[in-house]
C-alpha cells in the first residue's frame, strides 16, 4: 500500500488498457454481422467480440467444462498474470492445481462480459460503424445479455452442456441467469454471495458511484476518450464507495482500526491521516488504471436491472420449475451487500421447484469480498460439491483428489 | 432448538449394525427405494448418506451451520434452516417421505410442524424421546425432580427440549389431527427396537423412544 496518493494527479489511463478493449491479451471469439447479439433493449449488436481465457483441456466427451462468471470489476484473467496490472489472476485462490477448480480435471472458461473493458465489446471498444469509441452510444446491456453472449461463445467452443457455472456477486447473478435461461445446459451451479435481484440499497450504492463518475467534469458526457481526458477522480470515488460495501465493519476495524498512516499525530488537515483513508485512496487510484469509467456505468446498470422473478411474473420459483441442475448456494455471514437472507430466498424458490440444492453460510468477518479470499471452509465445500456432482456426471476419476 | 440431536444423545454410544446405526437402519427400512426424502434436522448427514447409498433421492435441513457444512462437504444436498420457520416454504407433496428425528420435542409448535411434515411429504417418519419411559416416571415419582437420563442429560433450565411428550400423548395428537399410523416401533436406550409386539402401555413404559411411520388419514 502506498502512502498518500491523492486522487487528483492521475494521468489519462495507460495505452495498455485502451488497447486491451479492442485487442485483448487473450483468446477472442468474433461474431460477424450474420450473428448479432440480441439485446434486451431491442438492439441487435453486430459485429461483436468476446474475449476469454481457458485453462485445462476439454475431455473427449466434452463434459468437463466449467464456465466462471466474473464480478463487476473482474475480467477473464482468472488464473494468469493480468496484462494491465501485472498482478495474479483474480480467483487464483479458487482456480489452479490442487485448488477446487483444478485445470487438471476441468476445462475452465472465463469470458469478459459484454459491456466490459478487457476485450469483449463494450463502451470502451471502437464502434466499427464510426471508427470512434462507443462511449454512451453503446446500448444498455443486462445480465441476460451477458449470459446470451456467453452461450454463443460456448456454442462456438462446441460445448453442449457445461459441467458447472460458477461465480460470485455479479458473477453469481450470471450463474442464476444461466440456470433460468438454459437449465438443460448447466449440470451444476455454484452461485456465491449473490441474489436473484438487486436490492434497493444496492441500486442506491450504484447510483452513488455513477453520479460520482458523471459529476467529474472530465467525464465530458461520456466522450472523454475523444476529448483526451479521463474522469479518474469520479471513477476513483465510485470505487472507494463501492469498496467499503465489499468489506465489513469488523474487517475494516481488524485491518486498520483507527491507526495512523506513517505518522504519530493528526496533521489537522484533510490529508490521509488514517490508514483506512490511505487504503481507500489506493483502491480508488489503482482501479482507474485498469477500468473504463463508462464500462463501470454500464455494468452497474446491468446489475440494477437484474430481477429473475420479474421475468417470471413475480414468482421466483417459476424461473426454476422442473430444473435438474444441482445447486450449491453459498453466502457469507458478514456480507451485507448480498446478505444471507437473499441467498435464503433463492434456496426457498429452488426448494419449491424441487431442485437439488445445498446451501451453506460461511462464517467470516471479511464481508462480500470473502469469495475472492482465502476462506478454507468455502473451498472445502466447493470442492466437495464439485466432486459429488462430477461423480453424478460420470466424469473420469481424479476430480480434485488433492 | 437443536436439530443435530439424532438419537442416541451424548453419553450413549449407539448400537451399530454393518457400520450403520441401528436406529438409522430401522428408519431407512421404512423408506421405499427410489423415493424422495427430506430429512429435517439431518445433523452431520449420516442417515442421508445411508439413504443415498440405497438410491434414495435425499435432501436435508439442518439448523447448525457446522452440521450443514459437514453435509455439503460430503456432497449431500442440505440447506441451513429451522423446522419451526422454514417448513412453510416447501410446497405440498414435494417429497415422498419427510423424516423428523429426535427434534419434535424441541420445536416451538410441534403440532404445526407435524402438520407441515404431512403436507410436504406423502408420509412422515417421526422419532422422539418418550417421556413416559419408566426411568423418567421413577425420577419424578420418587426423586420429585425433572427427569434427566443418559440420552437427555440437560437440566430443566437449559434444555432445548421444550415440548416433551409420551408415546401415548403422541398417539393422541395423531388421532386429533387425523394422522394415520402405518407403523410404530419402540426403541431402547441404544436405538435397538424393543422386540416384542406389546400393548401400548408397555411401550409407553419401556420404550426409550418411539419411531412412527405416518401418513395422512382419510377424510374425517
Amino acid at each position: 500500500m502506498s502512502n498518500v496518493r491523492p486522487i487528483t494527479s492521475q494521468p489519462v489511463p495507460s495505452d495498455d488498457r485502451a488497447h486491451e478493449a479492442d485487442h485483448p491479451t487473450s483468446l477472442v471469439a468474433k461474431f460477424g454481422m450474420d450473428q448479432p447479439l440480441k439485446l434486451d433493449c431491442g438492439v441487435d449488436l453486430a459485429p461483436f467480440q468476446i474475449a476469454y481465457q481457458t485453462y485445462g483441456t476439454l475431455n473427449a466427451e466434452r463434459s468437463n467444462a466449467i464456465l466462471i462468471c466474473h464480478a463487476l470489476t473482474g475480467d477473464q484473467h482468472v488464473n494468469n498474470i493480468h496484462p494491465v496490472t501485472g498482478k495474479p489472476g483474480w480467483w487464483d485462490t479458487m482456480v489452479g492445481a490442487g485448488k477446487p477448480l483444478d485445470p487438471d480435471n476441468y476445462f475452465i472458461i472465463c469470458s469478459n462480459v459484454i459491456g466490459g473493458c478487457m476485450g469483449s465489446t463494450g463502451p470502451a471498444s471502437h464502434n466499427p460503424a464510426t471508427g470512434k469509441v462507443w462511449g454512451l452510444d453503446f446500448p444498455v446491456i443486462t445480465i441476460p445479455d451477458m449470459v446470451r453472449a456467453q452461450a454463443m461463445l460456448i456454442d462456438r467452443l462446441g460445448i453442449d452442456t457445461l459441467f458447472c457455472v460458477a461465480g460470485g456477486s455479479m458473477g453469481g447473478m450470471q450463474v442464476l441467469q444461466w440456470t433460468a435461461a438454459y437449465p438443460e445446459r448447466v449440470f451444476c451451479a455454484l452461485p456465491i454471495a449473490c441474489a436473484t435481484r438487486h436490492s434497493a440499497q444496492n441500486i442506491a450504492f450504484h447510483e452513488l458511484g455513477r453520479q460520482a463518475v458523471m459529476a467529474d467534469p472530465d467525464w465530458r458526457g461520456g466522450r472523454y476518450v475523444d476529448e483526451h481526458t479521463h474522469p479518474h477522480r469520479g471513477l476513483a470515488v465510485a470505487r472507494m464507495a463501492a469498496h467499503i460495501t465489499y468489506l465489513s465493519d469488523a474487517a475494516l476495524h481488524r485491518k486498520f482500526g483507527r491507526r495512523m498512516q506513517d505518522r504519530e499525530l493528526p496533521t489537522f488537515s484533510f490529508d490521509a491521516d488514517f490508514q483506512v483513508e490511505s487504503y481507500l485512496r489506493y483502491q480508488g487510484s489503482s482501479f482507474v488504471e485498469r477500468f473504463d469509467a463508462n464500462s463501470y456505468l454500464y455494468l452497474t446498470r446491468a446489475m440494477d436491472y437484474f430481477d429473475i422473478a420479474a421475468d417470471h411474473n413475480g414468482a421466483l420459483a417459476k424461473a426454476f420449475t422442473g430444473i435438474k441442475t444441482r445447486f450449491c448456494v453459498v453466502s457469507f455471514t458478514s456480507d451485507w451487500l448480498f446478505p444471507t437472507s437473499e441467498s435464503r430466498a433463492l434456496v426457498h424458490a429452488l426448494n419449491a421447484s424441487s431442485a437439488r440444492v445445498s446451501f451453506a453460510e460461511i462464517e467470516t468477518d471479511r464481508g462480500h469480498d470473502a469469495f475472492l479470499l482465502d476462506v478454507p471452509e468455502f473451498f472445502e465445500i466447493s470442492r466437495a460439491f464439485l466432486q459429488a456432482a462430477g461423480k453424478a456426471r460420470g466424469l473420469a476419476s481424479g476430480e480434485g483428489q488433492s | 432448538m437443536s436439530m443435530q440431536q439424532t438419537l442416541p444423545l451424548p453419553g450413549v454410544t449407539p448400537e451399530r449394525t454393518g457400520g450403520h446405526r441401528t436406529d438409522h437402519l430401522l428408519v431407512a427400512d421404512m423408506v421405499r427405494p427410489g423415493s424422495r426424502v427430506l430429512d429435517v434436522g439431518c445433523g452431520d448427514g449420516e442417515l442421508l448418506q445411508l439413504l443415498e447409498s440405497r438410491g434414495i433421492d435425499g435432501r436435508g435441513i439442518e439448523l447448525s451451520r457446522e452440521g450443514v457444512n459437514r453435509c455439503v462437504a460430503k456432497g449431500l444436498a442440505v440447506v441451513q434452516g429451522d423446522a419451526d420457520t422454514d417448513l412453510v416454504n416447501y410446497p405440498d407433496d414435494a417429497f415422498d417421505y419427510v423424516i423428523l428425528s429426535q427434534t419434535l420435542q424441541a420445536t416451538r409448535q410441534p403440532r404445526v410442524v407435524l402438520e407441515n411434515l404431512l403436507r410436504i411429504g406423502q408420509r412422515a417418519i417421526v422419532s422422539f424421546p418418550n417421556f413416559g419411559f419408566w426411568k423418567m416416571r421413577l425420577q419424578l415419582l420418587v426423586g420429585g425432580h425433572m427427569p434427566r437420563t443418559e440420552n437427555l442429560p440437560a437440566t430443566w433450565y437449559d434444555t432445548a427440549n421444550i415440548h416433551f411428550c409420551t408415546i401415548k400423548d403422541f398417539v393422541q395428537l395423531c388421532d386429533e389431527i387425523n394422522v394415520k399410523m402405518e407403523r410404530a416401533v419402540a426403541l431402547d436406550l441404544y436405538g435397538r427396537p424393543v422386540p416384542l409386539n406389546l400393548p401400548w402401555w408397555v411401550w409407553n413404559m419401556f420404550g426409550e423412544q418411539g419411531v412412527f411411520l405416518l401418513s395422512r388419514g382419510g377424510g374425517k
